[in-house]
């Protein structure tokens, strides 16, 4: 368990570019996006600079060069798909040491260059013994587990999950910036091409190019950057060690790492209700199923009951928790490196009353200052989670 | 007493009917059906099964010795992959046999007749053009035979060979397809060098009566005719199951002849490539493989022609829009040995140890040389899990709580690396 850095460090300026597949547009162009519109929202001017991308360039220079930054600190950080999440980490940090007073946080990735469907993982040499599965093939074995275990019929499962990106499609229709503005039925989602086991196209993430950014003060400092800054409340981080995929107890039911980094961030921000603590929450809906495992593991909803609540619109726009009102990876879209900075923005928005008045949430109330990212990496037995706790007021 | 410690046959479990053939193509074809190895076999990974199928050695070998007409690698001894598949100890010499189809009964015969115990296996994959008689009538398989001295299955009583130079089948490197002169002119090779290597065998191994008679060779018309004028009581006829497996056909039907001949008996191979090679054994007892040729023979699931096609690179379908893998690495292959060829765990030898599905997915999107890929999480009896890629299985028959048990396989090949791994398959 951490310390944390409650409400030491502030968020000032937080900035997203549409996503989507930008053939029109490079890693350097959508950097320059991101930084520019979070850089003209604010006076404070950061002192160093952390990057999040998986695989769209390596070094400090791969931002340094498009900034045209002289004689910075710039770090690039990877950690899987929560590398952008992993910039805000260490920028906060970087802040809450004292040794800078304002540092940005970026991530960005520019997936479409590649030319292949889906996410692919930079080849490291080996003995070749590695599994060589897609992300979405692991994410689908956590739908019959989860049936099994908790003896949902295979109709309730497929109901739930077409559910899940129903939902993130009807609030991602509603903004501007997402890759997938369309809003579609739970019928058009099960009806969809397999992917890998019962997952369809339908429910995974779209694959996009895109950046974000954030910039952070001392939180002492916050107000003279901005009036309605959010401060950082909790920051926690936990790799897995891999043992899920060779553990015989795993039942891929659940994430352990992401309950660990549950716990901990609640420990930081001393959070003892998750269910009523937030106004909102964006989670790592990489696959419908990967959501709703995530209620559970979140603490959002009891073992096995997740499915029922999914159903009954708890976590709609309009239900007592919004989860992804920006439209989740489904179809925000995912650009890897980016998508944890994109997660803070709707936080951003949603908890400064900034968002479209047609996806702003009510949920925020006097008692109601808290809003969640949780941002995960690799596959079920062996994941990386990351979770951010931010509020609007000070303790 | 020197011969046959124990012997095994590999037949791959996918079949082609014959008769597909005639109905996408217009012509060709036949009746009866051919073994065809899967997508993720080659002649490497189909000899660890026959050695395998030996069941547990009741000798240490001092060397292995490798035969094909397909090897996976030239220059790099094929052997050696084996070798380490098979957990043999480093000072157990690794050897390949060169390229004929006589190879094969050649690194028998010559076993046979040498000293010390050795691992002879032999393993070969028949392809032809599209109709031809060799696509039809050639097979894939495996054979293994411990050879040395004591107590053996089959005393080797003694043999003969003749040769002479005449050009009847022919390969040039590298070519997907046999070429063969007219039939008749082979017949006319082959039927006098039969009966001359036939008469000294006999004479060699002090015999005059033969019980069980197996006649191997590529050019089908002098295998007929050369069983029907010897005829005994009994032969070994693969050829409508399984099909001619080139260098492993006199090995395997041997392996089969020594599994069901009774103690005692005279058993002749003879081997029609290049010349004739006969050898005589007397049975002392039952071979008892892991697995027999005919249940492997029986034990066999279908496939369509043009899914054969594809697995031979004779037609190429589009494959999903992902990046090829990578190349292995050698170093990191050499140092994970143990683990990637031998399948061992902390000393725990996971390849001969059977598991139990705990859930299982097809992965559609992933790249596959035959997608799409059927993935399980397994748990090994006694305890352990790995996620493995299944193969020779039917994803719509699967189900959590199938039983597998572990073969050595292919997985991909880049940069004319091949990558060989184990994988899990259903428990037949």
């Amino acid at each position: 368990m951490s310390r944390g850095i409650k409400d030491k460090v502030a968020i000032v300026a937080s900035s997203c570019t549409p996503f989507g597949e930008h053939w029109d547009r490079g890693t350097d162009d959508l950097l320059q996006q991101a930084a520019r519109e979070a850089l003209d929202q604010t006076t404070a001017t950061p002192e160093a600079f952390w990057l999040g991308t998986a695989q769209s360039g390596m070094s400090g220079i791969t931002l340094a060069r498009p900034l045209g930054l002289e004689d910075k600190p710039v770090t690039r950080v990877e950690n899987y798909c929560a590398s952008g999440s992993e910039a805000l980490r260490n920028a906060a940090y970087a802040v809450a040491s004292g040794a800078y007073d304002v540092a940005m946080a970026i991530g960005v990735e520019k997936v479409k260059d590649s030319g292949y469907q889906g996410l692919n993982a930079f080849p490291i040499p080996g003995d070749g013994t590695g599994r060589t599965l897609t992300a979405a093939a692991m994410f689908s074995l956590v739908i019959p587990a989860y049936a099994n275990r908790y003896g949902v019929s295979s109709d309730d499962m497929r109901e739930a999950l077409a559910h899940i990106a129903s939902k993130n499609h009807a609030n991602g229709a509603k903004n501007p910036r997402a890759q997938f503005r369309r809003e579609m039925s739970t019928d058009q989602i099960k009806a969809s091409p397999k992917v890998a086991g019962s997952l369809g196209v339908l429910d995974c993430a779209g694959v996009a190019d895109g950046a974000a950014a954030a910039i952070v003060v001392r939180a002492e400092d916050a107000t003279k950057y901005t009036d309605k800054p959010l401060y950082i409340k909790a920051l926690s981080f936990v790799a897995g060690s891999g043992s899920g995929l060779t553990d015989p107890s795993y039942d891929y039911t659940h994430f352990p790492e992401v309950e660990s980094s549950a716990k901990d961030a609640y420990a930081q921000a001393g959070v003892t209700d998750p269910r009523t603590a937030f106004a909102m929450a964006e989670v790592h809906d990489c696959f419908t199923p990967t959501e709703l495992v995530l209620m559970e593991d979140l603490g959002f909803s009891e073992r096995g009951t997740a499915y029922k609540e999914v159903l009954a619109g708890a976590f709609d726009l309009q239900g007592d928790l919004p989860i992804n009102p920006d439209g989740g990876l489904k179809s925000f879209g995912h650009p890897v490196g980016a998508t944890g900075l994109r997660m803070l923005f709707e936080c951003w928005l949603q908890l400064r009353g900034e968002a479209p008045a047609e996806r702003q949430i009510t949920t925020n109330s006097p008692g109601r200052t808290l809003a969640m990212t949780q941002n995960l990496g690799g596959y079920p037995g062996e994941m990386v989670s990351f979770i951010s706790i931010v509020g609007t007021q000070l303790a | 007493m020197r011969g046959i410690l124990a012997a095994a046959g590999y037949i791959p479990y996918r079949r082609l009917q014959r008769s597909a053939i005639r109905d996408v193509m217009g012509s060709g074809g036949g009746k009866g059906t051919r073994s065809v190895a899967s997508f993720d076999e080659d002649t490497t990974t189909m000899a660890v099964e026959a050695a395998r199928n030996l069941g547990p050695l009741n000798a240490r070998p001092g060397s292995l010795w490798f035969s094909t007409a397909e090897p996976a690698y030239l220059d790099k001894t094929n052997a050696n992959a084996i070798h380490t598949a098979l957990r043999l100890d480093e000072d157990v010499a690794a050897m390949d046999v060169g390229g004929a189809i006589r190879s094969g009964v050649g690194a028998l015969k010559a076993a046979l007749e040498g000293n010390g115990t050795i691992l002879v296996v032999s393993s070969d994959m028949r392809t032809g053009l599209p109709t031809s008689a060799d696509e039809s009538q050639g097979g894939d398989g495996a054979a293994a035979a411990l050879i040395g001295d004591g107590d053996v299955i089959a005393e080797y009583l003694g043999g003969a060979s003749a040769t002479r130079e005449f050009l009847e089948r022919w390969r040039t490197p590298g070519s997907t397809r046999s070429r063969t002169w007219e039939d008749r002119f082979g017949e006319s090779m082959y039927a006098p060098l039969a009966e001359q290597a036939w008469n000294a065998a006999l004479k060699a191994a002090d015999v005059t009566e033969v019980d069980v008679l197996c006649v191997a060779g590529m050019h089908a018309r002098s295998v007929g005719r050369v069983a029907k004028r010897l005829g005994t009581a009994s032969t070994i006829d693969l050829s409508q199951t399984v099909g001619d497996t080139g260098t492993a056909q006199a090995m395997l039907q041997l392996a089969s002849a020594l599994e069901t001949a009774e103690p005692n008996q005279i058993v002749a191979l003879v081997s029609l490539a290049d010349g004739a090679d006969v050898l005589v054994f007397r049975t002392k007892t039952k071979a008892t493989p892991k697995r027999c040729v005919e249940a492997q023979v029986s034990e066999a699931a279908d496939i369509p022609y043009s899914r054969f096609l594809s697995w031979r690179g004779m037609v190429t379908p589009e494959p999903p829009n992902r990046p090829e893998p990578a190349r292995v690495s050698a170093p990191a292959a050499e140092r994970g040995s143990d683990w990637k060829f031998g399948f061992v765990d902390d000393d725990r030898p996971l390849a001969d140890t059977q598991g139990t599905i705990v859930t299982f997915t097809v992965d559609r999107l992933a790249y596959s040389p035959s997608p799409p890929i059927v993935f399980a999480i397994v748990d090994f009896d006694g305890g352990g899990r790995f996620p493995m890629e299944l193969t020779d299985v039917d994803p719509d028959s699967l189900k959590v709580g199938d039983r597998v048990e572990m073969t050595f396989r292919k997985l991909s090949t880049a940069d004319g690396i091949h990558n060989y791994f184990w994988k899990a398959m259903p428990v037949r």
